[in-house]
């Protein structure tokens, strides 16, 4: 670079150290946040703290959090099996006959409700379903979740319609197969792997959130049972979020490691999907 | 011949089928309005009572019966204002790293791992906020800006650990994630002949970039900026963890603060009656305020798009 | 089985746009018609007309009537799926699903449209398929692997007898070989003679050397002037289309005057 003045030339020294710090500035407290989070959880890492409920004083140390990994088990099955089928279906419109004005606002809000606040999620349940029945419930912390994952289910399977190449609709047409059977047997099929990626992600994403359950699931110092939705229940996120600002450090290591569980979860899925996804990219024709 | 061969039931198939995914889709706007409609009707009679003097005052006072929720909007917005300052330099600079500078090889792993950010849950970064960033910010950071610079009404007085400052910085860590992809989609659009006319012209790369990226990319990355606003203005159990609880207005930063979505969190489980329906009424703001700020940034992003690709 | 397919006054529209105009013609049973003419004159939407794959574009409308025999395939309770059972359809791309097995591909448009068959019943079904496509004898033993492994022609071979599998009574091949090297275009083509003993085959070439070779009688299209819809010019037998042209623009096009 001879012929350029000095000037330019730190400019340009400079540009490259601020991209570059940029960047470290993001990775920095990413390994932070990991590395702390592994460093301080793992100390009580144990069958124990998986399988077992808290103690039932906070200063005692031990215990667990199965209560809330139980909650969290049973909220996001349930959100799943209520945002998935709406969410594929209305994508399915959205790829099969989504043209004109109707199909445009129906993107349009599924992209709006992405950055709807979790919080008012939860409002929005506890007017709906708390306010009504008067009590909180695992029914309206799961209902919660899906309100939370129906935009992101939407797009992402809207997204993975779309790549199924229109010859493949054109060929399963001509032999005389109708148009619903083709989406049912040719088109979701192809789309699967896509599907089930976007699903992860969403349920990745609804599995850390604490805000919708505040008031919806509320919590619950007790396991409750596989099938019973009635009750106030528990969740990961919430016990987390409860035992961070409690005074006794007995509690605050239990936070530490619900918080190691919490990101394994969500990273395994994350990251299993990204997989599934460049694996499926691949294999596309 | 061709008359019977399909059953009138298995004809009538393909038309259920196109309206059983159209309610489907409906489904969408319908519990777009629902959420409107529903959380309004609970707050009602804390809007009617209070009317437009429910965002213009200033005194939060449950046991008053008083609700006025300006500190919690000029909580909010102070608390975004200070990720968006300092997250967009650094979402601004690694986008440009990832579109035009990095080598393709680790191009991916670094997008990869820029987006397992975003992955990381709220009360895991209130968590770590809380216990490890707070005391290390108060140590090294805010007690000597609070000591050193405590003239400027902006860092006045003492510095508390929890505070808007500590949690405009979490926020900023998160929106991170978000300005920076937004923000990459619209670099990447940037057509190459600009680039190419500036360096035929001579041009270092930072000259490139900045004569003929940015500018183009501009309007986009302003759309981005507005989307990481919106996202900041949504967070609640970070900032819960690490702004402290107090309702006040003041120009100090370091001063302990209060948003909506943390309002709301930390007092729901203990309110009753008119304090329930104000909070869902701060909600109700608190939506208005994110969905335009939405949509106005996406309608930024948009134009942006469409102006780079013709 | 095989029927005779009569265009009367076809005409074809996507949105404003009007592809082609007052097409009359009839097509014979049990021989292969060929469409000719330069590209941009609407002879594959004339094509996708036949067997109602033209409404699957948003905003497509026709005019006119096809009779499929004695059957209008537009007629008021005429169910779009049932046409289509009836007029197979061979694309100018080979698409087989390519996720699907040799025999699931050609087992598709039988068992996607519900059809129960006895298992022996069904791989007699893909046998014949394959046998009349004339492929049996490269992929018998591996009728279990994925169509995608296949070559290109051989994946066209293999949509014709998934085409075949269902039955039907015209097949409608829109430029068959053209994506195809020499060798598989020749066989594409000593295929149709085989056909044709069973099937009434309408073809859309690019190729009016193909059209001379394999076709009984020939349909000749363009576009008179600029910015018109395209229109028939001429029906004839082959032979006369090449040879002995009545029409100076048919004369000008197979010469090699234009298009």
């Amino acid at each position: 670079m001879s012929g350029v003045s000095g000037r330019r030339r730190v400019a340009d020294r400079v540009a490259s150290v601020w991209m570059l710090g940029s960047v470290l500035c993001a990775l920095v407290p990413l390994a932070f946040i990991l590395g702390y989070v592994a460093y301080k959880g793992a100390g009580l890492i144990s069958w124990t703290f998986l399988s077992q409920s808290e103690p039932f004083s906070f200063t005692e140390r031990g215990g667990g959090f199965w209560n809330g990994i139980k909650g969290t088990l049973k909220l996001i099955t349930v959100a799943t099996l209520v945002s998935a089928p709406v969410g594929i279906l209305a994508a399915v419109y959205l790829s099969e006959y989504g043209r004109g004005r109707f199909a445009t606002a129906v993107r349009f809000v599924t992209d709006v409700m992405t950055g709807v606040p979790s919080i008012f999620v939860g409002v929005f349940i506890y007017s709906l379903i708390v306010l009504e029945t008067g009590h909180f419930s695992a029914w309206s912390g799961a209902l919660a979740l899906a309100v939370l994952m129906l935009p992101i289910v939407t797009r992402g399977a809207e997204e993975v319609l779309k790549l199924v190449p229109r010859e493949l609709r054109e060929a399963s047409l001509a032999l005389g197969v109708p148009h619903w059977r083709t989406v049912f047997r040719i088109v979701l099929p192809t789309a699967a792997s896509g599907l089930v990626t976007a699903l992860m992600l969403a349920v990745a994403r609804a599995a850390g959130e604490t805000a919708p359950l505040l008031f919806t699931s509320f919590g619950n110092r007790f396991v409750t049972g596989w099938t019973d939705f009635n009750q106030p229940d528990s969740a990961l996120p919430l016990l987390i979020f409860r035992d961070a600002r409690s005074a006794y450090s007995t509690a605050q290591e239990r936070a530490w490691a619900g918080a190691l569980v919490l990101i394994a979860l969500v990273l395994v899925l994350t990251i299993a999907a990204r997989f599934i996804a460049t694996r499926r990219s691949v294999r596309t024709v | 011949m061709l008359r019977a061969d399909r059953t009138r039931l298995a004809r009538s198939a393909d038309r259920c089928f196109q309206v059983l995914v159209t309610t489907f889709a409906a489904l969408v706007l319908v519990v777009l309005g629902l959420m409107l409609a529903r959380t309004t009707y609970t707050a009602w009679p804390v809007f009617h009572r209070f009317g437009l003097d429910f965002v213009k005052g200033r005194d939060w006072a449950p046991s008053r019966d008083v609700f006025g929720a300006l500190p919690f909007i000029f909580g909010t917005v102070v608390t975004s204002l200070i990720a968006i300052v300092l997250a967009v330099p650094v979402s601004v600079g690694i986008a440009l790293y990832l579109t035009e500078v990095a080598p393709a090889r680790t191009r991916r792993p670094l997008v990869y791992l820029v987006e397992l950010l975003a992955a990381i849950p709220s009360v895991v970064f209130g968590l770590w906020g809380l216990i490890v960033l707070l005391p290390r910010l108060q140590d090294h950071v805010w007690t000597p800006l609070s000591a050193k610079l405590g003239f400027i009404p902006l860092f006045a007085g003492p510095s508390y650990g929890q505070s808007f400052a500590t949690a405009g910085v979490i926020l900023a860590i998160m929106i991170v994630p978000i300005v920076t992809a937004i923000s990459r989609e619209v670099i990447a659009l940037v057509p190459h002949e600009h680039k190419e006319a500036a360096l035929a012209l001579g041009a270092t790369r930072w000259e490139v970039l900045r004569l003929a990226v940015l500018p183009y990319a501009r309007a986009g990355i302003i759309g981005s900026v507005m989307l990481g606003f919106g996202r900041a203005v949504g967070e609640t159990i970070a900032v819960a963890l690490v702004i402290g609880g107090s309702p006040q207005i003041t120009a100090s930063i370091l001063q302990p603060g209060y948003t909506i979505a943390s309002v709301i969190a930390n007092q729901f489980n203990e309110a009753t009656g008119i304090h329930i329906q104000a909070l869902v009424g701060l909600g109700v703001v608190l939506f208005a305020i994110t969905i335009l700020i939405n949509v106005a940034g996406r309608l930024f992003v948009w134009r942006a798009a469409r102006g780079l690709a013709s | 089985m095989a029927v005779d397919v009569r265009l009367d006054e076809l005409s074809a529209w996507f949105g404003n746009h009007q592809a082609f105009a007052d097409i009359t013609f009839t097509v014979p049973e049990r021989h292969v018609t060929a469409i000719i003419g330069p590209s941009g004159c609407g002879k594959s939407t004339l094509l996708r007309c036949i067997n109602r794959m033209h409404e699957v574009v948003p905003r497509a409308r026709h005019g006119g009537s096809v009779y499929l025999g004695r059957e209008e395939i537009y007629g008021a309770h005429v169910d779009p799926v049932s046409v289509r059972r009836r007029v197979g359809m061979v694309f100018q791309r080979p698409n087989p699903f390519p996720t699907m097995s040799i025999y699931d591909n050609v087992a598709a448009g039988i068992k996607l449209n519900g059809v129960r068959h006895r298992k022996g019943e069904l791989d007699g079904l893909v046998e014949s398929s394959l046998q009349s496509a004339g492929l049996w004898n490269e992929v018998r033993n591996r009728l279990k692997k994925a169509a995608g492994d296949l070559s290109g022609g051989q994946q066209q071979r293999l949509c014709i007898a998934g085409a075949i599998a269902v039955e039907p009574q015209v097949l409608l091949m829109d430029a068959p070989a053209s994506a195809l090297d020499p060798q598989s275009t020749l066989r594409i083509e000593d295929l149709m003679a085989e056909l044709k003993q069973q099937y009434t085959i309408v073809i859309v070439t690019h190729n009016m050397q193909q059209a001379a070779r394999v076709a009984d009688w020939t349909a000749f299209m363009t576009v008179l002037e600029e910015g018109e819809p395209g229109r028939l010019v001429e029906f004839d037998r082959t032979e006369t289309i090449f040879t002995n042209p009545g029409n100076e623009r048919t004369q000008a096009y197979v010469t090699g005057r234009f298009g």
